[in-house]
């Protein structure tokens, strides 16, 4: 029989190498995978991780990628910390994309630079507006965030395909369900030249190291540490629950409402049916993998990136299903799950059970009575 | 010279765990219808050598014989089919069945078949253990609860009887009933294995006492001849200096003042509160005695200000009414606390100790600016903390669980005290700490009132009260009694009082 048994005092560095274990055991099991498929597996990985990054486009794109996902892993690593579940991130950065989005279109052609701040902040607003159900239902009601999060997702989807069905349709746009092209000032601006890669991504970089400090060195930091390590000791000191759980599905809510926004006046440039391949779903596992730490989400976003450049580049040059992506994520968060327990657990093998037996060199009663 | 086989004889017991040696070489006998106590501070091991005994864990190499045979208990079936019986320190009742049907499931079906509950009686009254095997458990006490489980080993006929702190939840009538109960089984041949730190106790009861500390057997001895002072000296293997009051200081104007506060629990199963009043003037001790599960809980809460009421004026602390006002706002008029859980309540196990430090003097202590941490001022703090209260660490950045609990208990209280607290109120302040740093945390409570703090202490362990006390009352059933002074109290007194039985003439002086 198998047992998982716990280890004594847990390694601390293990807990910053459980997350490279798991990328080296993707890497073995992505091998394996291609193999079966009869795919060459080392063409594979260097077309799935290598290619896409042999250019400075390339490069470009990654950060393009993976600002969003590192944005509102970020955010929800806030919430994840302090046990407040925000999974409906695709929601709100759908919302904060229609807000930001809205703000352009409203002011089409009026060509002032305060325009993009106002586009920002509406963007945030509305992923907090979105984030404030849940909230407000949770403290109010003391309702499940996980499921209202999540199916606040959908709503959101169906408002986004109402607005571009319906009053926000392009008049010139041949009855295509996508809103006009936003304006000069209405677009993220560019920071390399010949390339996507946009101002959002020094965002992002601002955005980690803001949240770093915060984190590790401010009062707000440590209480929502407090209250998802120790929710007791955090009413001992007097932290609200409460006053957390807003402020945790504000910050998450208004990133991903951030990054919704930037996505559509940056690398799209327009409001269409698909805002995002998904991002909000992937950045729960990007905050994991980044151990909820925002430099860790730095890093485990760019690699999450990578891999839906590598689908996309597996699909062109290999004619690999698109679904490697998933596979590869999939695979990234099992593994990571596994080494976590694994670094938490021993495997025990054996037999649980066994009946009183006399151990096997007994010695006979009467001899043991030397004091007679 | 005639030697009996001893009914159990352990030798060279050794398990370790991961980065810790639990029990080191252990070897004790037990001889029939010995009553032999283990005793030790927490930590020593005892638990372990127990869980060994009773075939929940097995051992690293070491034998253990059974009626000089070397067995192999594999697990707890085993240990009762050779005639181990054990009570365990947190009963294993559901609350929605009967006894007889709690007793049903924990024994083996062939003795559950037939007449049980008429076996339950005889057993009941054969030992003095009055049950009714028809009743629910919740609506059983404490003590008749632990009756169930004695019952239910007694059912199995047992040859060796362990118990785990068996009187923690006790009043000293009910403590009394019970060492009857175990005389006698003694007297029938029935070995005891008794573990606890009630040296007293261990004192009347005892036959012969085994001493561990740190996983090893240091000492043994016949406790009629100790003290139990002595006993505690080898338990700790250090003198024991006893708190001491210098020079009482005469109490001044009532302080922490609550006025007539009726709460209902929050908590499943929790106690409400009646009618409470209390006065803890300045520079006196107020201790509350009371078996656990009596409000003690609650009242901790809307004293500490977890706990909001609707009624601000219910609670005030000087002049100023709190009741509305959360643990912050308080922590600012001067309050302290101590809450019975260290890890978890009173300590973030996973943070460290200077973090720790933070966590409740962030603000009385200066170490916030504008929002951020002063992480040196925080270090700083939670040294001179550690150095002023004697916490035994390598550091204030490991973590708090990695601080045996005496030591922690030793650095909440410091971190508490080094704020300079009018109030601090300190609910089981020594729970499951070792001796040594039982009797430091009396002593700073001691020194705290001195210095013209209210100190209200609330605990179970009498002996603490007795020890600390300027006035005492007693809660049960979420109702106070009038608090008098201690020297005029007695023990009995005191133990009807927390049974319930006085409390009616009580109130009316409430």
């Amino acid at each position: 029989m198998l047992r998982l048994e716990l280890r004594g005092e847990m390694s601390r560095s293990m807990i910053y190498w459980s997350p490279i274990f798991a990328v080296i055991l993707t890497f073995i099991a992505g091998i394996i995978m291609f193999t079966i498929l009869g795919v060459d597996p080392l063409k594979a990985i260097v077309t799935f991780f290598i290619e896409p990054l042999n250019s400075v486009d390339g490069i470009a794109e990654l950060f393009v990628k993976a600002t969003p996902l590192v944005l509102i892993a970020v955010g929800l690593s806030f919430g994840f910390q302090a046990n407040v579940w925000n999974i409906g991130a695709e929601g709100q950065l759908t919302i904060g994309a229609l807000a930001g989005g809205g703000v352009a279109l409203l002011f089409f052609n009026v060509d002032s630079p305060l325009l993009m701040p106002g586009m920002m902040i509406a963007g945030v607003l509305g992923g907090m507006a979105w984030a404030a159900i849940p909230a407000f239902l949770k403290t109010k009601y003391g309702t499940n965030e996980i499921l209202t999060s999540l199916m606040l997702t959908y709503v959101g989807l169906l408002v986004l395909s109402y607005l571009i069905h319906g009053p926000w349709k392009d008049p010139e746009g041949q009855n295509f369900p996508e809103s006009r092209l936003f304006h000069d000032a209405a677009i993220v601006p560019i920071i390399l030249e010949e390339t996507r890669l946009h101002f959002g991504w020094i965002l992002t970089l601002f955005g980690v190291a803001v949240a770093w400090v915060v984190m590790t060195r401010h009062m707000i930091g440590f209480q929502i540490r407090v209250i998802g390590m120790a929710p007791m000791a955090a009413s001992f000191a007097g932290f609200k629950e409460k006053h957390i759980i807003w402020l945790t599905l504000m910050i998450s809510g208004g990133a991903a409402g951030l990054a919704g926004m930037i996505e559509v006046s940056g690398p799209i440039g327009q409001i269409v049916p698909v805002i995002s391949p998904g991002y909000g779903f992937t950045a729960i596992i990007v905050a994991f993998l980044g151990r909820l730490h925002p430099v860790g989400c730095l890093f485990a976003g760019l690699l999450m990136a990578l891999t839906y450049l590598g689908g996309d580049n597996a699909q062109i040059e290999m004619n690999l299903p698109n679904a490697v992506t998933g596979v590869f994520q999939g695979m990234l968060l099992f593994f990571l799950l596994a080494s976590d327990v694994l670094v938490r657990y021993r495997i025990r093998f054996g037999k649980a059970t066994a009946l009183v037996a006399p151990a096997a060199a007994t010695p006979p009663m009467a001899i043991d009575e030397e004091g007679a | 010279m005639t030697e009996q086989t001893p009914q159990l004889e352990l030798e060279g017991i050794t398990k370790a765990y991961p980065g810790v040696i639990a029990n080191n070489n252990v070897s004790m006998k037990i001889m029939p219808g010995e009553i032999h106590a283990l005793l030790g501070e927490n930590g020593a091991g005892k638990s372990t050598l127990v869980k060994f005994i009773y075939g929940v864990q097995k051992a690293d190499s070491g034998i253990l014989r059974w009626e000089g045979q070397e067995m192999m208990v594999a697990n707890p079936n085993a240990a009762r089919k050779l005639g181990i019986g054990m009570v365990f320190q947190h009963f294993s009742l559901f609350d929605a069945m009967t006894v007889e049907e709690n007793i049903a499931i924990g024994i083996s079906p062939e003795l559950a078949a037939g007449d049980l509950s008429q076996r339950i009686r005889d057993v009941s009254q054969q030992y003095g253990l009055p049950l009714d095997p028809s009743r629910y458990v919740h609506t059983l006490s404490v003590g008749e609860r632990q009756r169930i489980e004695v019952v239910r080993c007694l059912l199995q006929d047992p040859k060796l009887l362990i118990m785990d702190e068996p009187t923690s939840v006790l009043t000293p009538q009910e403590v009394d009933e019970l060492f009857k109960t175990l005389r006698r089984l003694s007297e029938e041949g029935v070995s005891i294995l008794y573990i606890s730190h009630k040296l007293q106790e261990i004192k009347d009861l005892c036959h012969f006492a085994t001493i561990m500390r740190m996983g090893e057997v240091v000492d043994d001895c016949i406790p009629a001849e100790e003290s139990p002072r002595s006993m505690a000296e080898m338990m700790m293997g250090a003198n024991l200096v006893s708190p001491e009051r210098q020079g009482k200081a005469e109490p001044g104007a009532p302080h922490l003042v609550v006025q007539d506060l009726s709460l209902a629990s929050s908590h499943q199963h929790g106690v409400d509160l009646k009618n409470v009043s209390l006065e803890v003037r300045t520079g006196e001790i107020l201790g509350i005695a009371g078996i656990a599960g009596n409000g003690q809980m609650e009242l901790m809460e809307v004293l500490s200000g977890e706990m909001l009421i609707e009624d601000d004026e219910a609670v005030a602390i000087g002049n100023a009414p709190v009741g509305k006002s959360g643990p912050g706002v308080r922590r600012g008029a001067g309050m302290g606390f101590v809450p019975e859980e260290r890890l978890g309540h009173g300590a973030v196990p996973e943070m460290s100790l200077w973090e720790n430090a933070f966590l409740s003097g962030s603000k009385s202590m200066n170490l916030m600016s504008k929002g951020f941490i002063n992480i040196n001022g925080s270090v700083e703090y939670a040294q001179n903390v550690v150095s002023e209260f004697n916490v035994k660490t390598p550091g204030v950045e490991h973590a708090a669980n990695s601080l045996s609990g005496g030591n922690l208990q030793k650095f909440i209280f410091g971190r508490e005290i080094l704020q300079n607290p009018g109030v601090i109120v300190a609910l089981q302040p020594t729970w499951g700490v070792d001796a040594g740093s039982a009797a430091f945390i009396r002593q700073s409570l001691l020194d705290l009132a001195a210095k013209g703090a209210a100190v209200l202490v609330i605990s179970q362990d009498l002996e603490e009260l007795f020890e600390v006390s300027d006035r005492m009352s007693v809660i049960c059933e979420g109702e106070l009694s009038a608090p008098r002074p201690a020297e005029d109290c007695t023990v009995e007194e005191i133990g009807l009082l927390m049974a319930g039985i006085a409390h009616e003439q009580e109130t009316a002086h409430a």
